[in-house]
C-alpha cells in the first residue's frame, strides 16, 4: 500500500475528509480549495465515474506539481463531454490529440518543454480505454520504451463508450456490448487472454506503473502524488464505472467500483521497475456474482436462465487475480 | 502586427479560422437534467429514540469526539441532569437499539456517559443558569430521581421550587435502594448538590400525608412517590422464621441499621432487586446466598450483566423453585417447571433449604395513602394514572416515576421529571408545550457501512469478583480518556451529518459547497449543476442526505 493505515476510528481512512482528521492525512478532495480541474457544467452523465476519476487524478496531480501542468487528451467520452466546442470545463492546460496518439502528442510536448529548459512544468496524458488499450497502444508503448517523462493515466470505462458502447480489449468477458450482443449460448463477451494494460506496461519495467479506483480516494490520490513525485514514463490505470455503459445506478458508480475490488475482479497494485511493490488487500470479500449483478450488462447470466457455469469461470478470474497479488494476506 | 490592428477596429481577436470565443462550462447549468433533488436531513438515530430520558445522543458523542467534553456534558444536561449516575445505574436501552451492533457491537453510550459525568465532577464546570423568575410556585413531593428531575428542569424554566421528602436524604431508591457498590454515594451527593445550587428548597425529613392544603398553597405539584411498600404476602412462615423485605433490608443498609442475617441467606424473585439483596447480604457477611427463583434464567426480570455480576461473586442460583413455607433455619421449595406458556407450575416435588433468613424481593407497591380523598384520581393495578403530559385526573397534579404506569427505572423516572417539568411550565404560563418534531428514524439500511473502520467495544474494567466480596467499592470502573474518546468515535453518528466531506468529494459535478466548518449545516447543493444522480446519497456514511422529487 502507498500509505500506512490511518488509525481512525470512526471513518478510518476510507472517507474523503473528516473534520476530525488532521490536515495532512485528508484528500486533496476534501479541500475547498481543491483546483476542480474539470469544472462543473460538463456534459457527462448522471453518476459519472470518469468525471470524477479524472477529476481526483487531476485534482491531486495539480496539488503535487502546484498547478505546473499540462495535459494532453485523446478522443472519448472524457474530450467529449467537457469540450463541446467553444465550451470547456478544463482549469489548466490541455491540448485535445486523435484517439489514438496521446502518448506521442504528450511525448512531444515533454519534449518541447525540455528544450525551453522548463523542467518544472509537468505532463500528463490521458484517454479512455479504447484509446489506450487499442487504438493508442502503439504510441503508448513507444512511449514506455524511451522512458518520456509523461503521466500517462487511462480511465478505464472497459468500453468505447462514447461512440454507443462498443466492445474494447479491456472490455471483461461475459460483457454485454452493442457488439458482443447477449445471443446463444456463449453471450456477452468472449473469454479471451484479455489485455492487461498495467502487465504490460511492467514489462516494459518502466519506473512506476499503479491501478487505483474511483471508491478509493485515498489510494488514488496517493498514487497520483506519487507519480508526479517520479521522472520518466508512468502510469496509471483508474477503473471508472460508466453507468450508461454498464447498466448500473447513477448512484451506484462507486459502489460497483468497489464490488470489482472486493470481488478480486480489479486488482489495486503498485509497481516500481517491473516489480509489485504494493497491494491493497481486499478489506470486505465478495463473490463476483454480487459485483455482476449490479450491472444490467450482466444481466443475461442470471436471467432467463441462470448460467452458473459463467459466473464460475468469472470468479475463476478474480481467484487468479487474488493469488497473482496476495489480495487476501492479512496486510 | 495584425492582432494589434484587430483590436484598435474593435474586433475581438481571435486565432485562425475560430469564430467562437471560448468559454467555461459553467453556463451550461446541468442541473436542469435532474428529476430528483439531494437534501440534507437529520433523522432520528435509534439511540435518541430509545433512551427513556430522550436524549439526544448522537449530538453529545458528536460533541465529545472531538474533545468537547463539556459542550458534550452540557448537551445531556438538557435532557438530563445526572449524567454519572446515569454512567453507573442506568440499563441503557440506547445501546441494545445502536446500529452500531449489526456491525460488531453497540457503542459504550453508557460508558461514556460516565466519563463526561465524571469528568464534570473532577473539573467543576458551572451550572446552566436559570430562567427569569415565573413567580409561580410549584411543589415537588418526592427527592427520587423523577422528583429531582422535574425539579431541576422547573427551576431552569425560571419557577420557584420546593422539594419535600420524607427521609433525611435526597435520593429516593438511588439512595436507600440501589446499592452503593453500583452507585458510590458521593457521586449521588454531588449530582443532586447541583439542584440545590440551582436554588431548589429541599424540605426533607417531612413526610407529606394530605396533598389539598398543598394544592391550594401552590401554583402547581408534582408527586413522585416511588414504590416502596414490598411485597410479601406470599410465603406462609413459622413464627421463629426470620424474614425481611428486600426493599427495607437495603434502605437499612444505607442508614447503618443493617439487620442481622446469618450465614445463609436466601433471597427468594428474580428482579435485579433480588440479585442487590444477594449481593449486600454477601457483603454484609453471609458466607452463602442463593436466590430462589420460580423460572429460568431466560425468563428472569433481572439484568444479564448483575445476573453475571452475582455469579461471579459467589452467588448461587436455584432456579425452578418456590418457597412454600420458612421456618428458623430453613426453607421448604418445591420444585417448578414452565408450561408451554412458560408459566411456572408446581410439580409436588419438595425439598428442603438451610437459610438463616430469607430475604423477599416479590416486587414494590406504591403507597398512595397521601392521595386519599382527592376527587379526579383514577388509578390501575395500584399506580396512580396520568395523561400524556403527566397530569393525574386532578387539575393542576402531576405524577410521575415508579407511582404511575411504566417501567420502573431510573431513567425512566428521570424522563418522567422532564416531561412533567415542561407540561406544568407551559400549563402555568397557559401554553401548551410544542409537539416534538417527528423525525424519521435513521435505520441500518441507510448507512454506507464501508467508510466506518473496524473498532472493536472497549469495556470498562471491573473489580475481580473475589475482591468484591466483604466491601462495597464500586464494582465497574470507569474508562480512560483515552478509551472514552475511542468509544465516542465508534459512532456512526447515524441519520446526522458529521463532516467526513464525502458528498463535498463524490459529487462528479463539483455541485457541492461548503458553506461552513464540516459538520451539519457545513454544505450545500449548488442546484445549477446537480444532475441528481444521487451518489452523494448513496455514499453518504450516515444517511444524512436524502432524495426528494423535483417540483
Ligand atoms: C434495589 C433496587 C435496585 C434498583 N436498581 C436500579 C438500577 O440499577 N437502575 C435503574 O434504572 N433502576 C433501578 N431501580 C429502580 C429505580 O430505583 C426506581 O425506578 C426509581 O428510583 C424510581 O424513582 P422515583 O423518583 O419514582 O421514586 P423513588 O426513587 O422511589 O423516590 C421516591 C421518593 O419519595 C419519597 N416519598 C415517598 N412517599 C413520600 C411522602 N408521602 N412524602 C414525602 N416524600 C415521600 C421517598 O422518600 C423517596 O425519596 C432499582 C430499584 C431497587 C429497589
Ligand atoms: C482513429 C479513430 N477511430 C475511431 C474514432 C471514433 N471514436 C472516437 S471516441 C471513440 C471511442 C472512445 O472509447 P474510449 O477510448 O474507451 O473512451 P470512452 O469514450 O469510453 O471514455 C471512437 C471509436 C476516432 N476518433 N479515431
Ligand atoms: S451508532 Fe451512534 S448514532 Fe447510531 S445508534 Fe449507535 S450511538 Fe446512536
Ligand atoms: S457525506 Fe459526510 S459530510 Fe456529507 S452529509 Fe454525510 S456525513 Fe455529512
Ligand atoms: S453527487 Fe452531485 S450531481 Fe449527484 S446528486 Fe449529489 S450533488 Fe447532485
Amino acid at each position: 500500500m502507498t500509505e500506512a493505515p490511518i488509525r481512525f476510528y470512526q471513518v478510518g481512512s476510507f472517507a474523503v475528509g473528516n473534520r476530525l482528521l488532521p490536515l495532512e492525512v485528508r484528500t486533496v478532495q476534501a479541500e475547498s480549495d481543491r483546483s476542480n480541474a474539470i469544472t462543473s457544467g460538463h456534459r457527462a452523465c448522471q453518476g459519472c465515474g470518469e468525471a470524477l476519476g479524472a477529476r481526483y487524478a487531476l485534482d491531486a496531480a495539480m496539488a503535487a506539481t502546484k498547478g505546473q501542468m499540462f495535459a494532453v487528451n485523446a478522443t472519448g467520452c472524457l474530450e467529449v463531454f467537457s469540450t463541446p466546442y467553444p465550451e470547456t470545463s478544463w482549469r489548466l492546460p490541455w491540448l485535445h490529440s486523435l484517439f489514438g496518439n496521446a502518448p506521442a502528442v504528450a511525448t512531444g510536448v515533454a519534449a518541447a518543454l525540455k528544450a525551453q529548459g522548463r523542467d518544472d512544468i509537468r505532463v500528463v496524458a490521458q484517454g479512455g480505454d479504447g484509446g489506450t488499450v487499442d487504438i493508442g497502444f502503439a504510441c503508448l508503448s513507444g512511449m514506455f520504451e524511451r522512458n518520456d517523462d509523461v503521466l500517462y493515466i487511462c480511465y478505464d470505462n472497459e468500453g468505447y463508450m462514447n461512440t454507443g458502447v462498443q466492445r474494447s480489449g479491456a472490455t471483461p468477458p461475459a460483457a454485454r456490448t452493442m457488439t458482443t450482443q447477449a445471443v446463444g449460448d456463449d453471450p456477452g463477451n468472449v473469454f479471451g487472454q484479455g489485455k492487461d494494460v498495467p502487465r504490460i506496461a511492467m514489462a516494459h519495467e518502466i519506473p512506476y506503473v499503479a491501478t487505483a479506483t474511483v471508491a478509493d480516494l485515498h489510494d488514488l490520490e496517493a498514487k497520483a502524488t506519487k507519480a508526479m513525485s517520479m521522472r520518466g514514463a508512468r502510469y496509471l490505470h483508474v477503473l471508472v464505472p460508466c453507468p450508461l455503459g454498464w447498466g448500473s445506478e447513477s448512484s451506484a458508480t462507486l459502489a460497483v467500483a468497489r464490488g470489482a475490488t472486493q470481488s478480486g475482479l480489479f486488482p489495486v497494485f503498485e509497481a516500481e521497475g517491473g516489480e509489485v511493490t504494493g497491494v491493497t488487500p481486499i478489506r470486505r470479500q465478495v463473490p463476483v456474482e454480487d459485483y455482476l449483478s449490479m450491472q444490467k450488462r450482466f444481466a443475461h447470466l442470471f436471467s432467463p436462465r441462470r448460467r452458473d457455469d459463467v459466473i464460475a469461470r468469472v470468479q475463476a478470474q478474480a481467484d487468479k487475480n487474488i493469488r497473482r497479488y496476495g489480495l487476501l494476506e492479512e496486510s | 502586427m495584425t492582432e494589434q490592428r484587430l483590436t484598435d477596429l474593435g474586433m475581438p481577436q481571435r486565432p485562425f479560422a475560430i469564430t467562437l470565443d471560448v468559454g467555461s462550462s459553467l453556463a451550461n447549468h446541468t442541473g436542469t437534467w435532474r428529476t430528483e433533488r439531494p437534501v440534507y436531513v437529520s433523522n432520528l438515530p435509534p439511540c435518541n429514540h430509545a433512551c427513556p430520558a430522550g436524549e439526544d445522543i448522537q449530538q453529545w458523542l458528536y460533541l465529545a469526539e472531538e474533545g468537547g467534553y463539556e459542550a458534550a456534558w452540557r448537551r445531556i444536561l438538557a435532557d438530563n441532569p445526572f449524567p454519572a449516575i446515569m454512567g453507573r445505574v442506568c440499563y441503557h436501552p440506547c445501546e441494545t437499539a445502536c446500529n452500531r451492533a449489526e456491525i460488531d457491537e453497540a457503542v459504550g453510550i453508557n460508558a461514556v456517559e460516565r466519563f463526561l459525568g465524571d469528568q464534570a465532577r473532577v473539573e467543576g464546570w458551572a451550572l446552566p443558569t436559570p430562567a427569569p423568575g415565573s413567580g409561580k410556585r410549584v411543589l415537588v413531593v418526592g427527592a427520587g430521581p423523577s422528583g429531582l428531575s422535574a425539579a431541576w428542569f422547573l427551576r431552569l424554566l425560571g419557577h420557584d421550587v420546593t422539594l419535600r421528602d420524607a427521609e433525611d436524604r435526597p435520593g429516593g431508591m438511588m439512595r436507600y435502594g440501589i446499592p452503593a457498590y453500583r452507585l458510590p454515594r458521593d457521586v449521588v451527593d454531588e449530582e443532586i448538590a447541583r439542584i440545590e445550587t440551582l436554588g431548589v428548597h429541599f424540605e426533607l425529613g417531612s413526610r407529606v400525608d394530605d396533598l389539598e392544603p398543598l394544592l391550594a398553597t401552590y401554583d402547581a405539584v408534582f408527586l413522585a412517590v416511588g414504590a416502596h411498600v414490598g411485597r410479601r404476602a406470599y410465603v406462609p412462615a413459622g413464627e421463629a422464621a426470620r424474614i425481611v423485605d428486600a426493599v427495607s433490608l437495603l434502605h437499612d443498609v444505607e442508614g447503618g441499621t443493617a439487620p442481622l442475617l446469618g450465614r445463609t441467606v436466601a433471597v427468594y424473585g428474580g428482579g435485579n432487586t433480588a440479585l442487590d439483596a444477594a449481593r449486600t447480604a454477601r457483603r454484609l457477611g453471609a458466607t452463602d446466598a442463593v436466590v430462589v427463583y420460580r423460572r429460568t434464567r431466560d425468563r428472569m426480570p433481572a439484568h444479564d450483566s448483575e445476573v453475571q455480576e452475582a455469579l461471579d461473586e459467589g452467588i448461587r442460583m436455584k432456579w425452578l423453585s418456590t418457597v412454600k413455607h420458612a421456618d428458623e433455619g430453613v426453607l421448604l421449595i418445591e420444585k417448578m417447571e414452565l408450561d408451554e406458556t412458560g408459566f411456572p407450575q408446581p410439580t409436588g416435588e419438595m425439598e428442603e433449604l438451610a437459610a438463616d433468613s430469607l430475604v423477599l424481593a416479590l416486587g414494590q407497591d406504591a403507597d398512595l395513602a397521601l392521595l386519599d380523598g382527592l376527587d379526579g384520581i383514577t388509578t390501575t393495578g395500584g399506580v396512580v394514572d396520568v395523561d400524556p403530559s403527566m397530569m393525574t385526573g386532578r387539575i393542576g397534579l402531576f405524577a410521575g416515576g415508579d407511582m404511575v404506569p411504566s417501567d420502573r427505572t431510573v431513567t425512566v423516572a428521570v424522563g418522567h421529571g422532564k416531561t412533567a417539568a415542561r407540561h406544568i411550565d407551559a400549563w402555568l404560563r397557559g401554553t401548551t408545550c410544542p409537539p416534538v418534531p417527528q423525525r424519521s428514524l435513521a435505520a441500518f439500511d441507510d448507512l454506507t457501512t464501508w467508510y466506518y473502520s473496524d473498532a472493536p467495544h472497549r469495556v470498562r474494567p471491573r473489580l475481580e469478583g473475589a475482591r468484591r466480596a466483604g466491601t462495597f467499592d464500586e464494582v465497574v470502573q470507569g474508562l480512560d480518556p483515552e478509551s472514552a474518546l475511542f468509544e465516542a468515535r465508534r459512532c456512526l453518528s447515524c441519520g446526522n451529518c458529521f463532516g467526513c466531506d464525502n458528498c463535498f468529494g463524490v459529487c462528479p459535478d463539483n455541485a457541492v459547497k461548503k458553506i461552513g466548518a464540516p459538520g451539519p449545516g457545513g454544505y450545500e447543493f449548488d442546484f445549477d449543476f446537480c444532475k441528481g444522480c444521487g451518489l452523494c446519497v448513496a455514499e453518504c456514511p450516515c444517511g444524512a442526505i436524502t432524495m426528494v422529487p423535483e417540483e
